[in-house]
């Protein structure tokens, strides 16, 4: 019934406002998403910029870092992950606790940018942990990490709860923690988490 | 002591020690840096420092990037001073290859250079603060003036960060209309923020407290450990590269080397803001004396520059301290070995001497005092 | 600043074993360069930071380079009889020059304001754990930097007091800045990826 947004409209007119739990919900925590306080590289410099008096991420309800991952709900993977980094990243996204989310901050982060060819470098952090936003730059504008702020938070206002459809951390079938690949003598081990990515000839969507 | 009375002390010891690690994921290692810390209730016993976790293969990648073509990367290694890390390679490069450099062009990099220390200095202050519990008070104060300078790189550069200004030979692009009016206008300003920043800063009791004796190295230790940098001369030895090398135009201009006499935190403190004030010095003359001319050397070839086989190495002093490029050609199209001097990893040297004996609150203000960027120690 | 004829005859005169060479550099910097052999490096290093007239008692960069192995065009005498006569004629010889790796160390003085002086080290060959002496006892600021050399290049320095990887993890085996070395191959290669694999 709520679903009817001219009865809501119409309702509202005489004070009466109907609404679903699932959008009150959705709409809390949407505009009160802590990140986690995780600087990588050259974009962490940006992340804290768009923290101060500038750009103000407190606006969005987001300027509360966290340094414990427990406390945080979103993941800002500023800069390239290396790969002595990179189980380090997966065991902080494990500790964090559901519902969670991931924003991949710069060229690095996405694909491995300027760094792909390097020995080192994790070609992109979507290969390990599921991620929800990607902010191209390098390094994004303190206004490209709020506009994917802000999107995160449209994509979080619309996420089900339940029924077909719904979120991630609502689906009991979706895993909340991944493998956290080890250190062998040539490269990390597991190349990637066969759970979130797959390379593009064996039908990974990249 | 007889031999069983040792035993059991040290036996007695070990279960007192207490072995802690920080980072890589700790709001006070500057990114992603890690100590291995051992305790002795709060006394720091023995620490070890572990690099790598950014090491994104700068050197390799430059081996097979062209000359020009590593301009860029040499942005992202010291990410808070990306003119002054191109101005060391173009240096080292023209050494190679025996460029030479218009005036303007000379004018224009010790202009924005100077904007570099400025705004990294003012960026120090605020996350050592952070790091003494001045929960981001003083770095917005100093991110608010940050920005300002930001601006001025944006408008002649087109970047806020990852400038990529630079050229053999000279710059890239001459500044914009006003651009020069603009700089004057906020070097005007900027000593009134320092007066508030010294005011609110350098009296304060817990600053004093919190630095006065802390991380102590004397002179001599630091020439051995090859500090450089405002590191170094907080312990009192005179040496600046912009005054023993006298690279660029530096000879031009009246500007004193500030030392310090302990060698403490707080010294190290202080140096940072003292610079800061030769730095304007040094702005107000260059910004006033701008020559007009070219901004590059016509004949300097940038693209598919092949140098003659052999190598050089050119340094400059950096914000953090003597950033050097040693180059080593051998009459291709690609460096055949690129080496990046990084004061940064070198200034960590002696930072388990600095730590021991201390409390380990006190780890956390050392290393911010020694102002590290991880992008440069592990590049 | 004495010129680098004198230093070698200083360092000779203290060190009268050691074998100290110049290495000219024909390039615009003039930056020429002393090759000492491994034997005396550290009395030689010592002697050079300790000399109150050369005082060189800062290390500002230390770093490795690797050469390949390398064929290099000779123009050889030959003598040949050709039809009873004796000829001396010149004939080119393609020679191989066994590649090796080398340390090199930026010296200044920060009490004269002097510098650099350059020292270099070769080992013989490119195998896999080459030793060469560690000059950490002398300049403290090596310490960081030789464990890099041995990280990315597999110089063991003999006399570091804690001879460890400093980049890359513990168990990793290669030496990624050795001029042969490969990286591992990705499970997904992109065009961009091939282009910039060195050529074989």
């Amino acid at each position: 019934m709520t679903e009817d947004k001219q009865l809501q409209d119409e309702l509202a007119l005489y004070g009466v406002h109907l609404t679903l739990l699932e959008q009150v919900y959705n709409w809390g925590r949407s505009n009160s998403l802590w990140p986690l306080q995780f600087g990588l590289a050259c974009c962490a410099i940006e992340m804290i910029a768009s923290v101060t008096a500038r750009y103000d991420l407190g606006r969005f309800g987001s300027e509360i870092f966290r340094p414990s991952p427990r406390q945080a709900d979103l993941m800002i993977v500023s800069g390239t992950v290396t790969k002595k980094m990179a189980p380090q990243v997966v065991r902080l996204y494990n500790q964090m606790a559901e519902p969670k989310y991931v924003l991949a901050m710069g060229a690095c982060a996405i694909s491995g940018g300027p760094f792909k060819g390097g020995y080192n470098v994790v070609k992109g952090i979507d290969r390990y942990i599921p991620v929800d936003i990607f902010v191209p730059g390098c390094p994004p504008r303190p206004e490209a990490l709020l506009n994917g702020i802000i999107h995160l938070q449209e994509t979080i206002r619309r996420q089900k709860l339940s029924g077909p459809g719904k979120a991630r951390h609502a689906d009991r079938d979706q895993p909340s923690e991944y493998a956290i690949p080890e250190e062998g003598g040539r490269d990390l081990v597991p190349q990637y988490n066969a759970e979130t990515w797959r390379p593009s000839w064996q039908g990974g969507g990249k | 002591m007889t031999s069983t009375e040792e035993v059991e002390s040290i036996s007695e010891k070990s279960e007192r020690l207490l072995n802690i690690s920080m980072g890589p994921q700790h709001p006070s290692t500057h990114g992603v840096f890690r100590m291995k810390a051992v305790l002795d209730g709060e006394t720091v016993v023995k620490l070890t420092p572990v690099f790598g976790y950014l090491h994104r293969n700068h050197e390799k990648l430059a081996e097979r990037t062209s000359y020009l073509g590593n301009m860029p990367y040499t942005d992202r290694l010291d990410y808070f001073c990306s003119l002054t890390n191109n101005w060391a390679y173009a240096l080292s490069v023209e050494r190679l290859a025996g460029i030479e450099v218009p005036e303007r062009a000379e004018y224009l990099r010790v202009i924005t250079a100077e904007l570099t220390r400025l705004q990294n200095h003012l960026a120090f202050l605020g996350f050592l603060l952070n790091d003494m519990g001045v929960w981001a008070t003083v770095l917005i104060y100093g991110f608010r003036e940050r920005e300002k300078i930001l601006d001025l790189f944006e408008s002649l550069t087109g970047a806020r960060m990852m400038c990529n200004y630079m050229r053999f030979g000279g710059c890239r692009c001459d500044v914009p209309d006003g651009w020069v009016e603009e700089a004057k206008r906020i070097t005007d300003e900027l000593p009134g923020v320092l007066d508030e920043l010294e005011q609110l800063l350098t009296d304060n009791e817990i600053v004093v407290a919190r630095t006065q004796g802390v991380g102590t190295v004397p002179g001599r230790k630091a020439i051995n450990a090859g500090l450089t940098g405002p590191v170094l001369r907080a312990s009192g030895v005179n040496y600046d590269v912009r005054k023993v090398d006298s690279y660029g135009v530096y000879d031009r201009f009246d500007f004193s080397v500030p030392l310090g006499s302990v060698g403490d935190c707080y010294d190290r403190f202080m140096l940072r803001l003292l610079e800061m004030r030769q730095s304007l010095n040094i702005l107000k003359a260059a910004l006033n004396e701008l020559p007009s001319g070219p901004i590059i050397n016509p004949k300097a070839k940038n693209r598919n520059l092949r140098p003659p086989a052999g190598e050089a190495y050119g340094r400059i002093e950096s914000p953090k301290g003597e950033l050097g490029f040693y180059l080593v050609s051998d009459k291709s199209g690609t460096p055949y070995r690129y080496r990046v001097r990084p004061p940064s990893l070198v200034n960590l040297t002696l930072l388990e001497d600095m730590c021991v004996g201390q409390k380990v609150a006190d780890v956390v203000v050392i290393l911010g005092s020694i102002d590290i960027i991880l992008g440069e120690v592990d590049r | 600043m004495l010129d680098l004829e004198t230093i070698i005859k200083r360092v000779q005169e203290a060190v009268p074993s050691c074998r100290i060479e110049l290495v000219s550099n024909e390039s615009h910097s003039g930056h020429h360069s002393l090759l000492v052999d491994d034997g005396h490096a550290v009395e030689v290093a010592r002697f050079l930071r300790d000399a109150p007239d050369i005082c060189l008692d800062y290390a500002s960069n230390v770093t490795g380079i690797d050469w390949l192995n390398s064929t290099v065009k000779e123009k050889v005498p030959v003598t040949e009889t050709v039809e009873g006569e004796e000829k001396v004629n010149e004939k080119t010889v393609e020679k191989t020059v066994p590649g090796y790796l080398e340390v090199v160390y930026h010296l200044y003085s920060m009490r004269l304001k002097q510098g650099p002086v350059i020292l270099r080290m070769r080992t013989g060959n490119r195998d896999p754990d080459v030793h060469l002496p560690s000059l950490t006892p002398v300049y403290r600021s090596a310490e960081l930097q030789e464990r890099e050399v041995y990280d990315l290049f597999g110089i063991v320095f003999d006399g570091h007091p804690d001879m460890r990887r400093l980049l890359m993890w513990e168990e990793f085996e290669d030496h990624p800045m050795r001029k042969d070395y490969f990286p591992p191959e990705e499970s997904d290669e992109s065009p961009i990826d091939e282009q910039a694999r060195p050529k074989q």
